[in-house]
């Protein structure tokens, strides 16, 4: 009797009676033997317990014995659990912590590609670089044209990427195409992108090596992902040296649906009245553009997106004459574009993800050129371009790991009348592709990708591979490598002409390393492209041209050193060759630099409430075609190195309850001569330098935004 | 007899549960008032540790979490090195994900969420200010909307107000108001023991004299 009353005296007091201590020490590491501190180390389901010192050790003391389990777990790296026998006074367990799939330390995918986004934490750019970019003025591709790749262009829009032309780089709003990206221009003088910045929460552009979940573009990719609902209810009012606007966006109480509507008005008329341009404007530039939205989240994970946009815009130049010494060309354009983009996305399960979007944009072009003064007919130029298409992307998750597959359909309708000539032609293409994105470790991931695609205008399929290995070599430096195949169709100007034209291809080889931190980034990569079937226009129309591109890149860039300041340097070295259009063998083409360098510099002034940025860029001279060198000396010739300095000045302020921003820019701030290459008459006896319109380009305006921040209103209120 | 020895280990078994009540109690009891003579900020790293082993000992208290969060983003303020700041601030959020599971709606919790979002900012005041200051404002407003009468709520929107630059819709003049509202809010609280938040008092005075001159 008395036997079982001490047992159970002994059970029942025995967590409190038991005060024997044991000690537990020794060393966390990781499997390399690195030292890891912070770590904390405990007794399952005790209070007691360590944290790991700088040297990695730790000791504690602990009532509990007999069998228990030790835990090691530090947030970064996961954490592990070793059984131990509490039975001696003192027990030293050494540990090895291994990482686990944490997204901190994976490596990530970012072949060849600069991104701007708040979402993710460490990328090259955030979005407000692109507007604080100094002489960019606030142009996504004049901003992206800073960054290592791409060349300084600026007689003809788009982004020449590693010796390709600017229509080997596609734009994609929401993972589809963008029929014009550009405002309509004239010849040898380059227009803006018509798409806003602030339209964008996420701004990728690929340089090479892109993903198989994009095609028709034989360079690179400017992927841009459309903004989510807007934070806030708000107004805003702008008036610039250039023209007025207003816009009005409503986020819904409950906070799950949102429109705006945006509209500007241009007109250079007094700008151009002030600031002398080389050529006599006979309409001056003007243009209205208005956009629309709404934004519905539709569940927990589920949004539906609309995006619309129309603009109409006119103007027109009397250029002198090449050809007819004394006589003036005349150039008159007008534009009608419109927009529309609508998406939704679903995240269907924890595995499955749906993304869906439907795109029309139109656009219409009517041009007139005229040599005044002289007997010859007037060019009348009716252009329309309408593109229709659908997609879809399913994705489907295994751990980090993914699976992405998906088709779209565009239905492509290419129209002109030259005078009376029609030429006119239909496109339907169809693609699909799947890419699956495999980490074999947290450090070691590939994707790999493929797609298949082919056009009714060519009658022909392609099959277009993708692939990419990326090794992370340390917390954040990561080297990786990717090859994939790239088909385009030809341009449509050549398309119309012949409708018997095949694809044109190229082949990417990229080698990269980068470090990312929040305050540096650097990144460094070798390239080799090859190009296959391009374009020529001699003897006929055919794709049998040649070429290749290989260079290496730097870019630098450090937010720390200088307080309130933020730097950035790229460097491009490129070497290419082509043989394409009436070229009679294979040379570096008229758009193409060996050197490019830029430096951009943004500077904060916070009692000033001035934001300054300045940008520096270089070129080496460009070849440009003189007809009376012989055809052995073809693109022999280089223009002058391109100097340029932009500077642009922010001054925010408070003009009562709005939140104002004044701006300032100015292009090529020095006033360097530029030339961009030559035009020579036909019988090569004159020629003029094709340069810009005017030697600079002012900004000034002003941004008013009315927020209607319930937060605020609420804090006011106490 | 039998009755009598069950009585015994009944009572001793009652024993042990008062036992290990009291030894939460006195567990959080020391390390919560060690939170108040933390000099250097790794020391906040030692405290968020401990806090952890008493959650993971302690599955039902939302207390130990609760701190552990409000220890590392104390030490994602403090830390020099932006990369970290991140991982700290994830971190907190995970240990307040855990507490919110006990207890929901809480407006300790949001205010110390509140807190999270605001250490984000500096790692990138440019890009991160606007999203971040926004997302912080809402979660105070909410943990005002749960309980009016937390301090560290007003003591909170009155450093936001006072340390946003004017341009951007900061005040002092609104920051005095809220400090003052807060230590009035500290003076009516009545903490119903030494571990439920009672933090902030001194710091608001703190910031108030600075205010004064």
């Amino acid at each position: 009797m008395s036997k079982l009353f001490y047992t159970l005296l002994i059970l029942c007091v025995l967590p409190g009676a038991l005060l024997a201590q044991i000690k537990i020490s020794g060393r966390v590491t990781s499997p390399k033997k690195q030292p890891l501190v912070g770590v904390n180390v405990y007794i399952k389901g005790s209070y007691d317990g360590a944290t790991t010192a700088k040297d990695g050790s730790y000791s504690f003391t602990t009532d509990v014995t007999g069998e228990a389990i030790l835990v090691a777990s530090l947030a970064t790296m996961g954490s592990i659990e070793v059984k131990v026998e509490l039975n001696a006074p003192s027990l030293e367990q050494n540990i090895v912590l291994k990482e686990t799939m944490n997204e901190l330390k994976m490596v990530t995918i970012s072949s060849g590609a600069f991104e701007a986004s708040d979402t993710k934490k460490n990328t090259v750019l955030k979005p407000l670089d692109i507007v604080t970019t100094g002489g960019a003025n606030a142009d996504i591709v004049a901003a992206l044209k800073t960054l290592p790749g791409a060349q300084q262009v600026g007689e003809k829009e788009g982004l020449f990427v590693r010796g390709g032309t600017g229509y080997e780089t596609q734009t994609f709003i929401d993972g589809m195409l963008v029929r014009n990206p550009f405002y309509s221009g004239m010849p040898d003088f380059a227009t803006r992108g018509r798409f806003s910045p602030f339209l964008f929460k996420g701004t990728t552009f690929s340089s090479g090596g892109y993903s198989a979940l994009y095609g028709q573009g034989l360079s690179s990719a400017l992927i841009l992902e459309t903004i989510d609902l807007p934070d806030q209810s708000s107004s805003s009012v702008n008036l610039s040296s250039i023209g007025f606007g207003g816009a009005y966006s409503h986020l819904a109480k409950d906070k799950k649906s949102s429109y705006g509507v945006e509209a500007n008005y241009m007109n250079l008329t007094p700008y151009f009245k002030l600031v002398p341009q080389v050529n006599e404007p006979s309409t001056y530039p003007s243009g209205l553009n208005t956009t629309a939205n709404f934004r519905v989240k539709t569940s927990k994970s589920g949004m539906l997106k609309f995006y619309g946009a129309y603009s109409r815009n006119a103007f027109g130049f009397k250029i002198n004459s090449l050809q007819y010494p004394g006589a003036l060309e005349a150039f008159d354009l007008n534009n009608n574009n419109a927009y529309g983009n609508l998406t939704y996305r679903e995240r269907i399960n924890e595995n499955w993800k749906l993304d869906m979007g439907l795109s029309y944009s139109y656009n219409i072009d009517k041009i007139k050129m005229d040599t005044l003064t002289k007997d010859i007919p007037t060019v009348n130029i009716r252009s329309t371009q309408a593109l229709t298409q659908y997609r879809t992307v399913i994705t489907r998750n295994f751990g980090h790991s993914a699976l992405r597959f998906g088709a779209e359909y565009q239905f492509d309708q290419e129209k002109m009348r030259y005078n009376v000539y029609d030429l006119n032609y239909n496109d339907h293409y169809g693609a699909g592709f799947a890419e699956g994105d495999i980490y074999f470790t947290p450090r070691l991931v590939a994707r790999l990708g493929a797609r298949y695609e082919y056009s009714s205008i060519i009658k022909a399929a392609n099959i277009a591979p993708r692939a990419y290995l990326a090794y992370r070599t340390g917390v954040k430096g990561q080297v990786s490598v990717s090859y994939g195949t790239f088909y385009q169709k030809p341009e449509q100007q050549y398309i119309r002409l012949n409708h018997d034209l095949g694809y044109m291809r190229a082949t990417h080889y990229i080698a990269a390393y980068q470090y990312i931190s929040t305050q540096h980034v650097f990144r460094t990569e070798l390239f080799y492209k090859k190009y296959n079937d391009l374009l020529k226009t001699t003897p006929t129309l055919n794709t049998s041209g040649t070429g290749y591109a290989k260079g290496v890149e730097f870019y630098w860039r450090d937010k720390k050193t200088i307080k309130n300041g933020d730097y950035w340097i790229s460097y491009s070295y490129l070497d290419t060759k082509r043989d394409y259009l009436n070229y009679p063998f294979q040379v570096q083409p008229d758009f193409a630099a060996n050197h490019t360098a830029s430096f951009v510099y943004k500077q904060y002034f916070p009692k000033m409430k001035t934001y300054l940025g300045a940008t520096y860029t270089f070129a080496t001279g460009r070849p440009y075609y003189n007809p009376t060198r012989p055809e052995s000396e073809f693109m022999k010739d280089r223009t002058k190195s391109y100097n340029t300095v932009g500077f642009n000045a922010n001054y925010i302020t408070n003009i009562r309850k709005a939140f104002t921003v004044f701006v300032f820019t100015v292009t090529n701030a020095l006033g360097t001569d530029q030339v961009y290459g030559y035009r020579y008459s036909n019988d090569a006896l004159r020629r003029a330098a094709v340069g810009p319109m005017a030697p600079r380009f002012f900004f000034v305006g002003m941004f008013m935004s009315f927020g209607i921040d319930r937060s605020k209103e609420v804090i006011e209120n106490n | 007899m039998k009755k009598v020895l069950f009585a015994i280990a009944f009572c001793f078994g009652l024993m042990n549960l008062a036992q290990a009540q009291s030894q939460f109690e006195a567990a959080m009891e020391k390390n919560v008032a060690a939170l108040n003579s933390v000099t250097d900020p790794s020391q906040y790293q030692t405290l968020a540790n401990t806090f952890d082993r008493i959650a993971a000992a302690e599955p039902q208290q939302w207390l130990p979490n609760y701190y552990a969060a409000y220890c590392r983003v104390m030490l994602a303020f403090s830390n020099k090195d932006a990369d970290k700041v991140d991982a700290l601030a994830d971190a907190a959020g995970a240990n307040l994900d855990k507490a919110e599971l006990l207890q929901p709606n809480n407006s300790e919790i949001l205010t110390v969420r509140s807190m999270i979002a605001t250490s984000r900012i500096n790692v990138d005041p440019m890009t991160r200010g606007p999203i971040y200051g926004r997302e912080a404002a809402t979660l105070l407003e909410k943990a005002k909307q749960v309980d009016p009468e937390n301090p560290r709520v007003y003591m909170l929107q009155g450093q936001s107000a006072y340390f946003t630059p004017e341009a951007f819709g900061g005040s002092k003049e609104r920051a005095k108001q809220l400090f003052t509202l807060s230590i009035e809010k500290f003076a009516k609280a009545k903490p119903e023991n030494k571990i439920v938040p009672q933090w902030g008092e001194g710091y608001t005075k703190g910031l108030i004299e600075k205010l004064s001159f």
